[in-house]
């Protein structure tokens, strides 16, 4: 830490390589099943023993997440989509951890992890709606167990904590009920570890022994900002201050990314609370389809994680064992294109909402000003419908 | 019909809403065995629980994002701010999602939280004890904020303020904590004022005093020293910042003419600028001189020694009122 700290200073115009951590193995050994040629490793903690249809439906959801991600930022580029947070490159994070939730789990996500929204079944066109800017908050939270995403960086955390609490004040945690027993996960990021309510959250979580996971996704960047900027030591040393259990794990690695989540989940469920997950992964594409990756990080960065490519690696393994062949991956493409071909047609098809809707949630009980000011609005808009219909018959 | 204290009643009143429903729960800082700074929360652990009763770590963003969570899995927290200034560490909790989650998931989530904040100053205390920030609150879409003056309306509101869908910020006036008032705990649930209508407390005729929270009594104790010199003033208690209840004061001022709002926060765009521009616009013709504000300057709340000068004082209210007279 103190040589971090003493370190030469940082030359502002000097590119910004992600170098965090330098060695992922000094800090903690890194949680891996498949190396990253795809060969797959064993591990004494932390294994899977999964079916072939369920390693084909995680290559296929990894396939899903990536076309929705090539799709929607098409869309934004033809003006359909508002703006478009990319997820390329955290596939497998995203699917492994999301394939660890059961129904009744409840996931706090950030507004990145369009995996775990898929992970819950939910139609990726709610997805598209928030982008869209037809609403801020997409599916129903209720039904599906998806809190809405969370723009404000960490302001998830906490209700994912306080949720947890309450699901151990129901009772529904270490009753060894497999379909009652219930945790929470929270997906934030790299540079959400750097906000105070992060720190608030581990302590939180640990003083309650709440049924929560901490699922971080280490992309390397905070927009423009690297790892090294938020933290001078490895994020899930973070875990340790509030006596939390902590894993490193390869966020390129789906299996290894599912292992890891599912014991973390496991555990939360049996009553030993929380756990940090630190997904050692990288933001592939832009911040945003605002963003512009190339004033900030080297091509030469980016070309080496390529090289770890998620999809790539997985597919590699399961070609090996023998569990994909050609006709599987034509059938894969096929669907892939007709997930594309709805997602298309589907967001055109969205309805913008009612102006007058707008008035309609902000309270749950009756506020004489906001009523008011809805009739203010009708009035209003039909006073200038009907200008704009004379105007446009005067000069008929 | 019983005597207590303001403090006492608020008391009574959320152990009345435990009893009612399991789901609510108490969250703050020291309110366990301490029973609160101020004691609101005496014997309620003792009584409930820690379970219902939870001392929470010293940090004002967890407690209200935990029960932000809490709520969602449907529980009804009431949060205890420990002192009005130690608030802002829970504003964005508050403010991006607290006031938010029901329009962000067009009215799927409920956030039935209510925020208990020692409110106002005069208590001769340190910095950030003594601030009055409804204005921050009122101003915020998605709240509900609140403020009592009485210990029959402490009991009551407090109850109703838990009962609400929506977040409600539960203000107490920090001076007022012990003083005494009749509470009617045996009324039915259809006898109790409605949570957001303000009360005509004394009717007069000459001109309209809105105050709310610690400055109700001011307002009282004012109209008291006016009538010894003949002038009649009506005193309105708000009761509640967000929503206003513009009716009761507008029918007043239609009658009066002259209104003035009195406030410990600052003048300079706090709720009596709201009250004012709202009265102009719907009693203009009604009223016979412009709105007077009396209130706190635009200053960071001064020490101890000169609150007195920086508060709203009884000569404050009477010098506002005789320009409104002379008008």
């Amino acid at each position: 830490m103190t040589d971090a700290a003493a370190g030469p200073p940082r030359d502002p115009q000097a590119p910004q390589e992600a170098q965090y951590p330098q060695d992922p193995a000094a800090a903690q050994p890194m949680v891996q099943l498949l190396d990253r040629h795809g060969v797959r490793r064993t591990h004494p903690e932390h294994e899977v023993d999964l079916e072939p249809e369920e390693l084909l439906a995680l290559l296929r959801d990894m396939v899903l997440l990536r076309r929705l991600d090539t799709e929607s930022e098409a869309l934004q580029r033809q003006g359909q989509l508002g703006l478009w947070p990319g997820s390329r490159g955290q596939e497998a994070a995203q699917v492994g951890a999301g394939r660890a939730t059961r129904r009744q789990d409840q996931v706090f996500p950030s507004y990145r992890d369009h995996g775990a929204v898929l992970a819950r079944g939910i139609d990726p066109l709610h997805i598209l709606s928030v982008f869209r800017g037809v609403d801020h908050g997409g599916w129903d939270p209720a039904t599906t167990g998806m809190h809405p995403y969370t723009l404000v960086i960490a302001a998830q955390m906490l209700p994912a904590v306080g949720y947890a609490m309450g699901v151990q004040r129901d009772g529904a945690v270490g009753t060894g009920d497999a379909a009652r027993d219930s945790a929470v996960i929270t997906y934030f990021g790299d540079g959400a570890t750097s906000q105070g309510e992060a720190a608030e959250a581990l302590n939180w979580a640990s003083v309650y022994q709440a049924p929560v996971v901490f699922f971080c996704q280490n992309n390397q960047w905070a927009i423009s900002e690297p790892v090294s900027r938020q933290s001078p030591v490895p994020l899930h040393q973070r875990a340790a201050g509030s006596g939390m259990p902590a894993v490193l794990v390869d966020g390129n690695d789906v299996l290894a990314v599912l292992a890891v989540t599912r014991a973390a989940m496991d555990r939360a469920r049996a009553g030993g609370g929380p756990t940090f997950i630190e997904a050692f992964t990288y933001r592939m594409g832009a911040h945003t389809t605002s963003d512009d990756p190339t004033r900030y990080r080297s091509a030469a960065e980016v070309d080496a994680w390529r090289e770890k490519d998620p999809i790539d690696r997985f597919r590699t393994h399961l070609r090996a064992e023998g569990l994909l062949d050609d006709e599987h991956e034509a059938a894969l493409a096929a669907e892939s294109d007709a997930f594309a071909e709805r997602l298309r047609a589907g967001v055109r098809e969205i309805p913008d909402p009612d102006p007058v809707s707008m008035f309609e949630h902000a309270y749950a009980e009756p506020h004489p000003q906001v009523l008011a000011e809805r009739d203010e609005f009708l009035a209003a808009w039909e006073q200038h419908d009907e200008e704009a219909r004379e105007l446009a018959g005067g000069a008929s | 019909m019983e005597r207590m204290a303001i403090g006492k009643a608020i008391n009574a009143g959320l152990r009345a809403a435990m009893e009612r429903d399991p789901r609510v729960l108490l969250m703050g800082e020291d309110i366990g065995a301490l029973g609160g700074v101020f004691r609101v929360t005496d014997g309620l652990q003792k009584d409930f629980g820690e379970d219902r009763v939870l001392d929470t770590p010293l940090a004002e963003a967890g407690i209200v994002g935990t029960a932000i969570g809490m709520a969602l899995r449907g529980y009804r927290p009431v949060c205890e701010i420990q002192f009005n200034g130690f608030v802002f560490p829970a504003f964005n909790q508050i403010t991006t999602q607290l006031a938010k989650l029901r329009a962000r998931s067009r009215g799927r989530l409920s956030v039935p939280v209510v925020l208990r904040i020692p409110s106002g100053g005069g208590i001769g205390s340190v910095e950030h004890h003594s601030e009055s920030p409804e204005a921050l609150f009122a101003h915020t879409p998605g709240l509900r904020v609140v403020t009592p003056s009485s210990s029959h309306d402490a009991y009551w509101m407090v109850q109703q303020s838990i009962a609400s869908a929506d977040p409600v910020l539960f203000l107490e006036p920090e001076r007022r904590y012990w003083e005494k008032g009749d509470v009617d705990v045996d009324l039915a649930p259809g006898q109790v004022a409605p949570l957001h209508r303000a009360r005509v407390l004394r009717e007069g005729s000459d001109a309209t005093l809105v105050a709310y929270g610690p400055t109700v009594r001011l307002a009282l104790d004012a109209a008291a020293a006016a009538a010894e010199d003949g002038t009649r003033l009506e005193v309105v208690d708000l009761r509640s910042i967000s929503p206003l209840d513009v009716d009761t004061v507008a029918r007043s001022v239609r009658r009066t003419g002259r209104l003035v709002v009195v406030q410990e926060a600052p003048v300079f765009f706090g709720a009596g600028a709201e009250i004012a521009a709202r009265i102009q616009e719907s009693c203009f013709y009604s009223l016979e001189a412009p709105v007077k504000r009396v209130g706190g300057y635009h200053l960071p709340y001064p020490a101890a020694r000169v609150e007195e000068h920086y508060l709203p004082t009884v000569d404050r209210v009477l010098d506002a009122v005789e320009q409104a007279l002379a008008a």
